[in-house]
C-alpha cells in the first residue's frame, strides 16, 4: 500500500550558518554497513576551507563577547534541539555504523549528556583556571584564560556523533570559533547535527563543518596562516608528525586528546595576565 | 639667586672585585666541573674585553650531561618527596640572595647591562623564582593541574643572553620543583652566571646530574633539541629558532615550551596621566637597552596628544645615562654583542629608508664597546619594518591613532602577541583595552613588571606556554589533559 516514493536529503556543507555545495563540485559515495548507496556527501575543496576559516574569523569576536551564561545556554539549546530529534540520529547511526539499536541509542544519549556538560563549563573555566597572583609590589595582577581564536579539527571516525560533539563543545564553549572536519565515513551525524546547530541560536559562523578526506583536508589546515590552533585526535598518530612541521609556520597550538575533561577546554585558550598598580 | 642649568654626576662606579673569573671554564655535568674540548672567547661588551674562554660542548659533552641528568632522573630525584626537594630550591634561593652582589656584578660584566638592573631586578627576581617554586616541590598534587600528573623526566632548556641569570632561574627553578632534571645551556655571549649558578648547586649540595649545565653555541642547542634522551625542551629566544625547534620536535614526544619574541604595543590614551606614562614609555623601551622580548617597541600615541608626549619624550630622553654599565647612575648599557649592534643599526637603516623619521638622544657613547643611543622613529605606518619586525635595542617606533578601537587594531596588527600596554585614568576604558589586546601579559598605567608568582608567555608567534605562576608549573608536569 505504501507506494510513496520518500524523499532523500541532498548532505551539504555547514559554511557561515548555511548550506552550500562544495565549490568543487566533487563529492564522495557513502554506504551503508550493508554496502548500499546512502548518500553522495561532499568532498570539500580547500577553497571550501578557507571560506569556513573566514566566516570563523568573522564570527569570533562577536561569539568570543557573549556572556558565559549566553554561551552556556546556547550550548544547551543544542543539546535541546539533539534530544528532540534523537530518532533521526539514532537511525543514521544504524543505518551508516550497522550497530544495534542499543548502542545507537546510547551514542545520541551520551551525545546529549556530554552538551549539556560541557555547556555548564562555560561560566565556571574562568574561576577553575584563573589566578590572582600575590605579587611582591602594590600591583593587582590577575590571570583570566581567554578563546584562542579560530580553532580547526578533525573529529573522530568513530563514535561519528560523540566524537563530533567531543569535538565541538570544549572548542567553542571558551569562545573560540571552528572549522570541524566531520568522519569520512559516516559523515551522516555531522551534516544532521548541522541542522541542530541552525536552530540553536549559535550564530552563523561560529561552527562550521566540512565533510571530506582527512589526508587532503588536515594538510591545509594545518598551513593556513589564520587557524591559531588544530585538534588533531581524529588522524591516525602517523600523520602528526607531518601536520605538526606544516603547523609550527605560525606556531598553531595542535593537540590530541583521549578524554573529555576541563583540560580539554583550556587547550584552546590563552593565559592573559593584567598588571595594574595600586595606590592613591 | 642664580640656579645651576644642571648638576653633573660623579662617577659612581662599582667595584668589580667581588668576582674572580677564571681564565677558562668547562663544563658542569654530574655534579663536577669537566673540562672542554674547544672553546671561544667570552668579552664585556661595554670594553671588548676578553672576561674569559667558554668551553663549545659538542656531542660527547651533550651526550654525557644527558645520561647524568637520566641517571639522576632515575636514581634519585624522582624517588626523593617533594618535601625534600623542595628544601633543595630554597638553599639554592638563599645561597643566590647570599651572593647576590656577586652575581650581579659577573652579570654587568658578561652582559652590558646597567649594574643598577643587574642589582635591583635580574638577580632578585632570580632567587625569588627558585624560593617560590621551592615551595610548590610538596604541593603539585592541589596545583588544580589534575590528580594523575609526573615530571617530564629530563629537560633540556636553552636560554637567551639578555637576562641570563633570570632566564636560568625562570626555567630551572619551575623544572626541578616539577621533578624533572635539566641539561641547561646558556646564551654563547652570556655563559658566566649560569656557571657561577654551578657553584651554587655544589654549595646546596644538590645531588649530583639535576642540575647539569654545558655551554656552546647554537650547534650545541640543535645537539640538545634532537636529542633522544630529552623528554622536554625548554625554550626562550627568538620566533624564528622557536619554528625550527618546533619542527624538530615534532615527529618526537618531546613537550616543549617556547618563549619568543614580541612587538609589544604600548598604548597611550589622551585621559593618561602623560608624566608617568613618559616615564611608562621610558622603561618600556630602554629598560634593558630594548633587549627585552615583551618590550613597548610600538608607541601608540592618541593623536590628541601626540605632539605633547612626544615633547616630554625627548626631554625624559635627554636626561637618559648611556654608558659605562658598572656604573650605578647609569641607566643604558652596552648593547650585548656586535652581532646585535648590527641587527639594530640595519633596521633602522631600513626605518630611514622607508620614510620614518628619526630622533636619537644627545648622549656621547663610549669610543670602545657596542653603542646604541637611545632612539625614536616617528611617522611609522603599520606596513614599516620597524613597525612589524623585533628589533630587540633602544629603538621606539611611534604610531598614532583617533579612536580606541584603531588604537587595538593597530596593536594587534602583528604576529606576535606577548605583551601589550596600555595607559588611562579610566577605568573601564583600562578594562575594555586589556580585554580586547590580543597578548599574555598587558601592563595597565605600568610596563614590564615581573614576579615569579605572575604567569608571562606570548599569544600567536610569542610562543606556547607560560613560565611563572600556577600556570607556568604545567609546562614541566604531564598528563595535564592534553598532548
Amino acid at each position: 500500500m505504501n507506494n510513496r516514493i520518500d524523499v532523500k536529503k541532498t548532505y551539504k556543507l555547514f559554511i557561515n550558518g548555511a548550506f552550500p555545495r562544495t565549490e568543487s563540485g566533487r563529492t564522495y559515495e557513502v554506504k551503508s554497513a550493508k554496502g548500499v548507496f546512502i548518500a553522495n556527501p561532499c568532498l570539500a575543496s580547500r577553497k571550501d576551507l578557507k571560506d569556513a576559516v573566514v566566516a570563523a574569523r568573522a564570527a569570533q569576536p562577536g561569539w568570543n563577547k557573549a556572556t558565559a551564561y549566553n554561551k552556556g545556554q546556547i550550548l544547551y539549546r543544542l543539546a535541546e534541539m539533539l534530544e528532540g530529534r534523537r530518532a533521526q540520529f539514532v537511525d543514521e547511526i544504524i543505518t551508516v555504523t550497522g550497530v544495534t539499536k542499543a548502542k545507537a541509542e546510547q551514542e545520541v544519549s551520551e551525545s546529549i549528556d556530554r552538551l549539556v556538560w560541557y555547556a555548564g563549563w562555560s561560566d565556571k573555566i574562568s574561576s577553575l583556571s584563573g589566578a590572582l597572583n600575590p605579587v611582591a609590589g602594590p600591583y593587582y595582577n590577575f590571570t583570566i584564560p581567554e578563546s584562542m581564536g579560530v580553532i580547526a579539527a578533525i573529529a573522530p571516525e568513530t563514535p561519528s556523533l560523540l566524537g563530533l560533539i567531543d569535538t565541538v563543545a570544549p572548542i567553542i564553549v571558551s569562545g573560540n570559533t571552528l572549522v570541524v572536519l566531520a568522519s569520512t565515513k559516516a559523515p551522516l551525524s555531522a551534516m544532521s547535527f548541522a541542522e541542530v546547530i541552525a536552530t540553536s541560536d549559535v550564530p552563523a559562523g561560529v561552527i562550521n563543518i566540512l565533510t571530506g578526506k582527512k589526508d587532503e583536508i588536515a594538510p591545509w589546515m594545518a598551513s593556513h596562516m589564520d587557524i591559531d590552533g588544530l585538534d588533531i585526535t581524529g588522524l591516525t598518530t602517523k600523520n602528526h608528525a607531518e601536520i605538526r612541521i606544516s603547523g609550527a609556520e605560525n606556531l598553531k597550538r595542535i593537540f590530541s586528546f583521549k578524554s573529555h575533561d576541563p583540560g580539554r577546554i583550556l587547550a584552546f585558550m590563552e593565559a592573559k595576565t593584567v598588571w595594574h598598580p595600586i595606590g592613591l | 639667586m642664580e640656579i645651576p642649568v644642571s648638576f653633573d654626576y660623579a662617577p659612581a662606579p662599582e667595584s668589580r672585585a667581588i668576582v674572580s673569573i677564571k681564565p677558562k671554564y668547562g663544563h658542569f655535568i654530574a655534579g663536577k666541573f669537566v673540562a672542554g674540548s674547544k672553546h671561544f672567547p667570552t668579552i664585556n661588551p661595554a670594553t671588548e674585553e676578553v672576561l674569559s674562554h667558554i668551553a663549545l660542548a659538542g656531542k660527547a659533552e651533550v651526550d654525557a650531561a644527558v645520561k647524568a641528568a637520566r641517571k639522576a632522573y632515575t636514581t634519585t630525584w624522582s624517588k626523593m618527596s617533594g618535601k625534600e626537594r623542595g628544601k633543595y630550591l630554597f638553599r639554592i634561593a638563599r645561597i643566590m640572595q647570599e651572593r647576590a652582589r656577586e652575581f650581579a656584578v659577573l652579570e654587568t660584566l658578561d652582559n652590558g647591562k646597567p649594574i643598577r638592573e643587574s642589582r635591583d631586578v635580574d638577580v632578585p627576581l632570580a632567587a625569588a623564582h627558585f624560593f617560590y617554586h621551592a615551595g610548590w616541590a610538596d604541593k603539585l598534587e592541589f596545583a588544580g593541574l589534575g590528580t594523575s600528573t609526573k615530571p617530564h623526566g629530563v629537560a633540556g632548556q636553552i636560554i637567551p643572553w639578555n637576562f641570563p641569570l633570570l632566564m636560568l632561574a625562570w626555567k630551572v627553578a619551575p623544572a626541578l620543583a616539577a621533578g624533572n632534571t635539566v641539561v641547561l645551556k646558556p646564551a654563547e655571549s652570556t655563559s658566566l652566571t649560569a656557571l657561577l649558578f654551578a657553584e651554587v648547586c655544589q654549595q646546596a649540595e644538590l645531588p649530583a646530574g639535576v642540575v647539569n649545565i654545558v655551554t656552546g653555541d647554537g650547534s650545541t642547542g640543535a645537539l640538545i633539541v634532537n636529542h633522544p634522551g630529552i623528554d622536554k625542551i625548554a625554550f626562550t629566544g627568538s620566533t624564528d629558532v622557536g619554528k625550527i625547534i618546533a619542527r624538530a620536535v615534532a615527529s618526537t614526544p618531546k613537550s616543549v615550551t617556547l618563549e619568543l619574541g614580541g612587538k609589544a604595543a604600548n598604548i597611550i590614551f589622551e585621559d593618561a596621566a602623560l608624566d608617568e606614562a613618559v616615564e611608562g614609555i621610558v622603561n618600556g623601551i630602554f629598560f634593558n637597552q630594548g633587549h627585552v622580548c615583551c618590550a613597548g617597541s610600538r608607541l601608540i600615541l592618541q593623536e590628541s596628544i601626540a605632539d605633547e608626549v612626544l615633547e616630554k619624550l625627548k626631554v625624559r630622553m635627554a636626561k637618559i645615562r648611556v654608558g659605562d654599565p658598572m656604573d650605578k647612575n647609569t641607566d643604558v648599557g652596552a648593547i650585548n654583542s656586535k652581532e646585535q649592534l648590527t641587527k639594530i643599526i640595519e633596521l633602522t637603516a631600513a626605518g630611514d629608508a622607508e620614510g620614518a623619521q628619526r630622533w636619537s638622544a644627545p648622549c656621547e657613547l663610549p669610543t670602545k664597546g657596542f653603542w646604541f643611543a637611545p632612539t625614536i622613529f616617528t611617522g611609522v605606518t603599520q606596513a614599516h619594518r620597524i613597525a612589524r619586525e623585533e628589533i630587540f635595542g633602544p629603538v621606539l617606533s611611534v604610531l598614532t591613532f583617533r579612536t580606541p578601537q584603531e588604537a587595538i587594531d593597530k596593536a594587534n596588527n602583528t604576529p606576535f602577541g606577548l605583551s601589550a600596554g596600555v595607559w588611562s585614568e579610566k577605568g573601564s576604558r583600562i578594562l575594555w583595552a586589556t580585554q580586547q589586546l590580543r597578548a599574555g601579559v598587558v601592563w595597565a598605567n605600568t610596563f614590564n613588571k615581573f614576579d615569579p608568582t605572575s604567569p608571562f608567555g606570548g599569544y600567536k608567534e610569542s610562543g606556547w606556554g607560560r613560565e611563572g605562576g600556577r600556570h607556568g608549573l604545567s609546562a614541566y608536569l604531564k598528563g595535564v589533559g592534553h598532548e
